[in-house]
């Protein structure tokens, strides 16, 4: 089950390694970002997931806010 | 949607999956940097005045006015302990009678501005509603600066909309 987290532990689980992961579409992912995030949209997740990310290490997800 | 991508990531086989529910409109309200197209831009965050003068509810108006006005500050923002903003005093209430509280002649309440809203759009906001300055605080309503209306304007390069 997914762990839900706040600010703090995103910065916390950054500087241990974790890849960052927005899921916005492209365009609001070029206009602004976290530092180090990569793009993979909602809609290319299924196809490019297990290419782009190390499954060794963790993953943090986001969009906008809880919408 | 972070929500169902983190669920789907746990099914194709990744061990360790977080979600940041409150997401990039909670980083980029507490004012931490991005990276894109948007970020160089100036920001309200940024070119706020992070020295404004605060005072606290119980302190009188007269010793905060002789406080801060020397230092060449014609607004006063109200908070608490935590830095969160209750009120403000701009020119028009620093000039009330000096044996008020700041709680009896600040302006409650203060209309207040996150720190990721462009400086364009902040200036042309203050500009038409006629705000000689407003608190700019995180989403949780703790201070990050006072942004002045002539700072907004000059950082927007002068230029506002028509109205």
């Amino acid at each position: 089950m997914p762990s839900e987290i706040d600010r703090n532990q995103v910065q916390q689980l950054v500087g241990r390694g974790a890849q960052l992961v927005e899921v916005l579409p492209p365009d609001e992912y070029e206009e602004d970002h976290l530092p180090g995030a990569i793009s993979l949209p909602l809609r290319r997740l299924e196809t490019e997931a297990v290419r782009m990310l190390d499954r060794s290490r963790p993953v943090i997800v986001y969009c906008w806010d809880t919408a | 949607m972070s929500a169902r991508a983190a669920w789907r990531l746990e099914s194709l086989g990744f061990g360790e999956v977080y979600e940041y529910v409150a997401g990039k409109l909670d980083w980029m309200s507490a004012g931490l940097p991005t990276q894109g197209t948007n970020a160089a831009q100036p920001r309200a965050g940024e070119v706020s005045r992070k020295d404004v003068p605060t005072a606290r509810l119980t302190d009188r108006l007269g010793d905060v006015r002789e406080r801060v006005r020397p230092l060449g500050w014609d607004a006063v923002v109200v908070t608490n302990d935590e830095r969160v903003v209750l009120g403000l005093l701009r020119s028009k209430e620093l000039a009330k009678d000096p044996d008020l509280t700041m709680e009896q002649a600040m302006r409650p309440g203060p209309s207040t501005f996150r720190p990721y809203v462009a400086i364009k759009e902040m200036a042309d906001y203050m500009a038409n509603h006629m705000l000689e300055s407003s608190p700019i605080t995180t989403s949780d309503g703790r201070l990050v600066g006072l942004l002045l209306q002539k700072d907004a304007i000059r950082m927007a390069g002068g230029k506002l909309n028509e109205r």
